[in-house]
């Protein structure tokens, strides 16, 4: 243990702890940019520098450890006078058109400068501009480099939670900015889109592309039929751009507050969720049995999950050999917009060309997702509009809509049923437990052999889980699996999902079947979801999925009503022909860098 | 103040026929590595890079540490705009630095040494190399397992700062890491390092050679021994001297000026500019201005407002980038004494352009962003009305 005083306060902490953490402790806030509880220590904003006794520096205090007898002061005039030099040179350099800013009101930039008020701007105006400062080319990300104050937070969450590595420092002094391979535009680099690096700007230098007006101008639309669904993370973090307490679900509220919006229809994802694990239930146990009982060498195990955009073009980009490993299975977003404009639209009598499909997601690649050539298979884009759960919310409030008074509501049926399985999708770990939950009982006519139908192996924050399950007392029809231990994986954070690819990818890992999510905790701490992020609030939603799970009546996919009704009426059988058509999809290699 | 007058010294380029490089090895090695240790500390030998650091205790801290593995690194990344010393001397006796460097490793434990030579000075690698080869093959005659390998930089100024070039030679942007860790803890690969400048290292294997007592009756309490100086300028006589510590920085105008001298830059660009009126009473060493060994000469042709000015440039453009206070500062200095000299800010500008550099003296991640009030606040000071008008 180390002692320490802190503007005079005495505190004991343990060796190793930085000066920012041991100020938190005694309530002392000092304010930062550059550092962020899911990335290493980069101590460069320099905004967090405090005075230690005896020290001719100031001290960086998120980069430096606390030392025996040490007195540091956080607002001595020296460190409010560099606080305010540091301050006034970002501001100096950063376009602050606040009032257009899309991270308006949720910046931290601008959070610190209302906090210092300046009213004297003492510097010459160094803010960047012409044709290269901003990248629109992603339907997902928007990168503006006139607002970037170079803390290399998005550097460091590309590299270090997800190993995509899209964005790079490049140049030095006044030259050096955040770049694609070879400045490249956004959408032709190896970029997932996975939107963590806008969960971690500090300020308005990535964003997602935003389409409200072009949802309110649908909704406007008097020929327009608009439905919405809504993914699995969205009703557990929504409510935190709300004004309501992180972990809370607020699906009723999300209900009735889109129907007051003006949706035509108000339906789930969680519906295709299930409808997923029926299909890509099949394909594993058909993949199994082909390889184990037809003894056919192209048949590629173990099949992966393919809910996860992010993961998918990861793979596209990075482990092209193991495409054919990818469940063929659309996402659920994609499901649903195919389903939509087929089936639903022919049940309610409403025109295909007429409907608006509109996807409220945890997410900014589902937004390049649903921009995929593959995703047209209702004879339109099947998806037509992607919003992050932060747009939802400002479309909330544009609305007029006291969101915390909300009554609950239901979603509209059909399309709006779900079981608890489909709602652990939002979480990593989900989809393999939903998958298990259902293909156990294909196989052997009862439940899987865990408490509650709670298969905990796989939950939990770790970044790569594993799990066996042995198969005992099959069906007749199943009886090839008879004995047979079902090896999984789970990994989210494409970091973590690079390092499981590479073992299955040298061919030493034994498993039949990996869920990977692209971001971090999976869904819920999706590249769309509320700012800010940490272990601590994803866990706190992941929480709130499993409570959500353990309030359904349902919680086998299976035994959803609505999709046993749409296999007798429209789809026949999991990955039969109807399926195939509609909720299947292939894959492309793409370049490297 | 203790002051020494001008004398020229020959222990940098001296040779010893009787005591070559290879021989200071190996006598050395047959002491320990404390008592080398402790000669060092007695010859009060401070880094010759410009900072100053004890050599002797740098290499105590790394002998002190427990590690799988350490390493000696020489620092060859000479980037300061007026230095030119290193260059010869990696020319005309590298044995010495090798030699300083195997007895470096002998006392800290390492067996690897790296020499990290700046890109620009790249044309003298190939010869270097061989010279490296042949030392390393009289190391393995000798049966001392220490192996030097030469690495060559980009190109980036900002290398020249130990963690940087850490980082550049670990194959990663050259950026100054957070301190602590220090290199003795945590240096290359993140093991203990020794990272000396190329002509200290070349003095640890003379005071080896020579003993403490001859080193340390050179100079001033404060600055031991003498210093290898870059005199570059408006002089007749531009070249590589090697010099007494403590010295009058009059005596040195005397001797190398052109008669006109109007201001000297002591130390490169991150140095301190001295006007002719400081010229008597400024001693050259650590306790009066201290240099990495550029002493560059103005005389009263030149505008000093066109000298603040390149510096500045040079800074603007070789900062790393990574933090806000250089990065930013660097370019509202530059801007800020534009817009003085147009007329579009007060001359009292000026002040406000003084306070940022005393913010970025303490407040920036490394020397680079720390040392840029030192031209900005010499010359501004000395040399207003030129800024001005």
């Amino acid at each position: 243990m180390v002692n320490l005083k802190i503007n005079n306060t005495p505190i004991q902490v343990e060796e190793g702890t930085t000066i920012l953490d041991a100020a938190k402790r005694l309530n002392f806030r000092i304010p930062t940019l550059c550092n962020h509880p899911d990335l290493s220590v980069a101590g460069n904003c320099r905004v967090c520098v405090v005075e230690v006794k005896g020290a001719r520096l100031l001290a960086a205090s998120c980069a430096t450890p606390v030392s025996e007898g040490m007195e540091v002061n956080t607002n001595s005039e020296k460190v409010r006078i560099a606080r305010k030099h540091v301050l006034e040179l970002l501001l100096s350099e950063h376009n602050a058109d606040c009032t257009k800013c899309f991270k308006n009101g949720h910046c931290e930039l601008q959070e610190l400068a209302s906090e210092y008020r300046y009213g004297d701007h003492i510097f010459i105006d160094l803010v960047k501009s012409g044709d290269k400062v901003l990248d629109i080319s992603s339907p997902s990300i928007t990168k503006d480099a006139s607002k970037c104050i170079r803390c290399q937070r998005c550097v460091r969450t590309c590299t270090e939670l997800q190993a995509v590595s899209a964005l790079a420092v490049v140049h030095k002094g006044d030259h050096q900015t955040i770049s694609t391979f070879l400045g490249k535009p956004l959408n032709d680099v190896v970029c997932t889109n996975c939107g963590q690096c806008i969960n971690r700007c500090p300020t308005g230098a990535l964003y997602e592309r935003n389409y409200i007006e072009d949802v309110w101008h649908a909704i406007y639309d008097p020929n327009k039929f608009v439905v919405v669904e809504t993914a699995p993370a969205t009703r557990v973090a929504l409510g935190e751009d709300l004004g309501i307490e992180t972990g809370q679900r607020v699906t009723g509220k999300m209900v009735s507050a889109l129907r007051k919006m003006g949706f035509n229809k108000v339906l789930d994802t969680d519906f295709t969720a299930d409808l997923t694990i029926l299909e890509e239930g099949t394909e594993l146990l058909t993949r199994l049995k082909k390889a184990l009982v037809d003894k056919d060498e192209t048949v590629k195990l173990p099949m992966m999950t393919s809910c996860s955009p992010g993961w998918v073009k990861f793979q596209e980009h990075i482990f092209p050999e193991l495409l054919d490993n990818l469940s063929t299975c659309k996402s659920p977003q994609q499901m649903f917009g195919a389903l939509a404009k087929t089936y639903y639209a022919d049940k309610i009598n409403i025109k295909a060309e007429n409907m608006v499909v509109v996807s409220i997601m945890p997410c900014t690649a589902k937004k390049f997702e649903c921009n995929r050539s593959e995703m047209r298979d209702s004879g339109f884009k099947d998806v037509d509009y992607v919003l992050t759960t932060r747009e939802l919310a400002m479309m909330i409030k544009q609305a007029g809509i006291e969101f915390d008074k909300l009554e609950d509501e239901s979603y509209d049926n059909i399309l709006g049923e779900s079981t608890g399985a489909a709602v652990i999708f939002g979480t990593t770990g989900g989809v393999m437990e939903a998958a298990l939950r259902t293909a156990y009982e294909i196989i052997t006519g009862s439940e899987v052999p865990f408490t509650n139908l709670n298969i905990k192996p796989v939950r939990g924050m770790e970044g790569v889980k594993e799990a066996s399950i042995k198969i005992k007392n099959t069906k007749p029809e199943w009886s090839f699996l008879e004995g047979v231990e079902l090896n999984v994986a789970v990994a989210h954070g494409l970091a973590n999902a690079k390092q499981l690819m590479e073992t299955v990818s040298s061919g030493k890992s034994n498993y039949h079947f990996i869920e990977v999510m692209g971001c971090p905790g999976g869904c819920i701490g999706g590249g769309g979801q509320p700012i800010p992020t940490s272990a601590e609030i994803r866990k706190r939603r992941a929480d709130a999925i499993y409570a959500e799970d353990m309030g359904k009546t349902i919680r086998k996919s299976h035994e959803n009503p609505e999709v046993v009704e749409v296999y007798k009426e429209y789809l026949t059988q999991p990955l039969g022909h109807k399926s195939h058509e509609l909720l299947h999809t292939h894959y492309k290699v793409r370049k490297r860098y | 103040m203790e002051q020494k007058p001008l004398k020229k010294i020959d222990i940098i380029f001296g040779w010893d026929d009787n005591c070559t490089p290879i021989q200071v090895v190996e006598k050395s090695v047959k002491k320990t590595p404390e008592s080398i240790i402790l000669d060092m500390i007695d010859s009060g030998l401070k880094g010759r890079g410009g900072a100053g650091f004890p050599t002797g205790l740098k290499w105590k801290f790394a002998r002190n540490e427990e590690a799988d593995a350490k390493y000696v690194v020489c620092n060859a990344d000479e980037g300061e705009p007026g230095t030119f010393k290193d260059r010869e001397i990696l020319d005309r006796v590298p044995e010495k630095i090798f030699a300083g460097m195997t007895i470096c490793a002998f006392v800290v434990g390492a067996l690897e040494g790296y020499i990290y030579v700046r890109g620009e000075y790249n044309f003298m690698l190939k010869t270097l190399q061989q010279k490296i080869d042949i030392f390393n093959q009289q190391l393995h005659d000798l049966k001392i397992d220490f192996h030097i390998y030469l690495r060559s930089g980009s190109g980036a100024y900002v290398c020249g700062e130990e963690s940087a070039l850490f980082e550049s030679m670990e194959g990663k942007r050259g950026e100054p890491r957070n301190k602590p860790p220090y290199p003795t803890v945590s240096g290359y690969n993140g093991k203990p390092t020794v990272i000396n400048n190329v002509e200290t290292l070349v003095y640890t294997s003379e005071i080896c050679r020579m003993g403490p007592e001859q080193f340390k009756a050179l100079g001033t309490h404060d600055s031991r021994g003498s210093k290898v100086f870059s005199v570059s300028g408006d002089t007749p006589i531009a070249g590589i001297y090697e010099l007494e510590l403590g010295m009058p920085l009059k005596d040195f105008v005397d001797e190398f000026g052109d008669g006109d001298t109007k201001a000297i830059q002591v130390g490169g660009a991150s140095g301190h500019c001295v006007p002719r009126k400081k010229f008597n009473d400024t001693i050259i060493g650590f306790e009066g201005i201290p240099t990495g060994g550029s002493m560059m000469i103005f005389n009263s042709s030149r505008s000093m407002y066109n000298v603040l000015h390149d510096y500045l440039e040079f800074f603007t453009e070789e900062s790393c980038g990574q933090c806000t206070p250089c990065r930013i500062g660097c370019q509202q200095l530059l801007k800020g004494i534009e817009a003085v000299k147009k007329g579009e800010r007060p001359p009292t500008y000026l002040n406000d352009l003084k306070r940022l550099t005393a913010t970025m003296k303490i407040a920036a991640k490394c020397g680079l962003g720390q040392s840029v009030a030192n031209p900005f606040t010499s010359i501004v000071d000395n040399f207003r009305e030129e800024i001005i008008y």
